[in-house]
């Protein structure tokens, strides 16, 4: 029994060998080839001493397309923040409805990220690091299109509040609306540099909007029962706060995102 | 703002990837143990100190680029480089914690007991039937038809061709397409019942359709054997095995769970093999 196993166990070696001759055309086993039409000989071992070559890819062009464009999404969306609250403060309701226009602009550059992320996805089928960066992004980009979407209804708020008397300012919203211009623009800047310690800083940090959000939350609610004939244009700057706030919770969600790009490591939902 | 990271506690768990497929986790026993091991191609060596352990009923498989030194290491777990003269090997082979490589090793029965796919079908000129009978039968490890009978069905059951072949065994299998030829193989390895199936690359000269049926039966075939698996097609790799083992010039570079692997590998040489950057 023990003859015969050996005998079929050469067999085997034996036709994949001569397999292996024959059908080893390409240049991995053209050196070795001829050697193994006799056992007995010294065959050349496979070619283990090459160069690792590090070439360029065309997914590095595509990944970073994707990235300018979703950098393009993010000022967009900073730019459309910046001009609603300037259209606010400074009672001009013609930059408002700049931002009420540019919102289909920010709508359609969403709808491309998020194409051009499938079409990678597909296509290249991204691995490591070139995955965490296109699942980062296709969450992302509907996130910078939301923030948008709040500067656009800070800018209807202002179309409307322009419209009638002048309310006394409340310095806090302005606190506000600097902060989470600053929140944004760090968070765009640490996911740019793949900066997770940045992007967890500016998690952080939105714990001042929320301080800030119940600050005007409560002057508000001051006025309408001081005032109560200015009550509905202070609701309407509720609204306005609570925009913003929710500007805060997004910018979170970026980087939350920009930390999984960077380091695989889930943060969500923190205390 | 300062590049000191804060630390951020989530009210959330983020779910753990199943210990049980991840070699470098788990705490199960080893079905092969590679400790330090060598070999050489006469004065050329091709790996350098491997190292690896290779739990029982998983899929494995071994990741570089061409020449990295995968298939010759796959080669050492069954002893097939014996064959090649000049080879020469240093370190340990457990398998089932007896080394492979140790004097008075009985080699038939070693590869009996892991058995080997190779990227080129290689069926012989006989019937389906008897390819997949034919160590059975002169091995003598059946005592009568029925059983041979009953051996081959279950071969071929177990590595899905049966459905397709049933109606015809007694045809050539050289009358098979690529595909089920290379089934065929698997069969004939699977029918003298190995512990180890190690597999060369065995889908790489398959069409689409039929390297997913290989890839379907591997993933089936993980329930009762320890699969390893060669391949250059990286997302064959993670969509078959379990672990992934990732080589480059004669070192093993990596061992990680395939998930890890492939979203967040430990090493920065193997997430540039896996992102294509180098090759």
């Amino acid at each position: 029994m023990v003859f015969e196993l050996c005998a079929l166990n050469f067999v085997l070696c034996d036709l994949y060998l001569k397999r292996r001759h024959h059908t080893n055309t390409g240049l991995k086993h053209k050196t070795q080839s001829t050697k193994f039409k006799d056992q007995n000989t010294k065959i050349k071992p496979p070619r283990t001493n090459f160069k690792i070559m590090e070439y360029h890819r065309h997914l590095d062009d595509e990944l970073d397309s994707l990235r300018d464009r979703v950098l393009l999404l993010g000022g967009e969306a900073e730019t459309a923040l910046e001009r609603a609250m300037k259209a606010l403060t400074e009672r001009d309701s013609e930059l408002a409805r700049k931002v009420l226009d540019q919102d289909d602009k920010i709508d359609q550059l969403e709808v491309e990220v998020d194409r051009q992320c499938i079409d990678i996805i597909a296509l290249r089928q991204p691995a490591a690091r070139d995955l965490r960066f296109v699942i980062s992004v296709a969450k992302m980009a509907p996130v910078l299109e939301r923030i948008a979407d709040h500067a656009a209804n800070i800018a209807r708020v202002a179309i409307d509040l322009n419209n009638e008397p002048e309310l006394k300012s409340i310095v806090d919203l302005s606190r506000m609306s600097d902060h989470a211009l600053r929140m944004l623009r760090a968070a765009l800047d640490a996911f740019t540099s793949g900066d997770a310690a940045t992007a967890r800083e500016v998690i952080l940090s939105d714990a001042e909007i929320n301080e800030l959000y119940n600050h005007v939350f409560h002057q508000l609610i001051e006025m309408m029962v001081t005032e109560p004939s200015t009550a509905t244009r202070d609701a309407r700057l509720l609204f306005v706060a609570k925009h913003l706030e929710r500007i805060g919770d997004y910018v979170t969600d970026i980087c939350e995102l920009t930390v999984y790009m960077a380091e695989a490591a889930f943060i969500k939902h923190f205390k | 703002m300062s590049t000191t990271a804060p630390t951020i506690t989530t009210r959330v768990k983020v779910p753990e990837r199943d210990p049980g497929t991840d070699s470098a986790r788990s705490g199960a026993p080893a079905k092969i143990a590679v400790h330090d091991l060598d070999f050489y191609y006469g004065k050329t060596q091709a790996l350098h100190g491997v190292s690896l352990q290779i739990p029982e009923r998983i899929v494995m498989a071994f990741i570089g680029p061409s020449g990295c030194g995968k298939s010759t290491f796959l080669r050492t777990l069954n002893r097939m480089n014996d064959v090649i003269a000049g080879t020469r090997v240093s370190g340990q082979v457990l398998m089932d914690g007896v080394d492979v490589y140790q004097p008075g090793t009985d080699v038939v029965e070693l590869r009996r007991k892991v058995g080997m796919v190779f990227q080129k079908s290689n069926p012989f000129p006989k019937s389906i039937f008897d390819n997949v009978a034919y160590g059975l039968r002169i091995n003598r490890l059946t005592a009568n038809k029925s059983e041979l009978e009953e051996r081959v069905e279950q071969a071929l059951k177990d590595a899905a061709l049966w459905n397709e072949v049933k109606d015809r065994l007694k045809t050539s299998a050289l009358s098979l397409s690529g595909g089920q030829q290379q089934r065929l193989c698997i069969a004939r390895a699977l029918a003298i019942r190995p512990e180890v199936v190690l597999m060369d690359e065995p889908a790489s000269a398959l069409d689409p359709v039929a390297t997913h049926k290989i890839e379907e039966l591997i993933v089936e075939l993980k329930k009762q054997y320890t699969i390893v698996i060669v391949t250059h097609n990286m997302q064959q790799a993670a969509r078959v095995s379990d672990t992934t083992a990732f080589f480059l010039l004669g070192k093993l570079i990596e061992v990680n769970s395939t998930e890890k692997m492939f979203t967040n590998p430990n090493e920065k040489l193997t997430e540039d093999y896996i992102t294509g950057r180098f090759g």
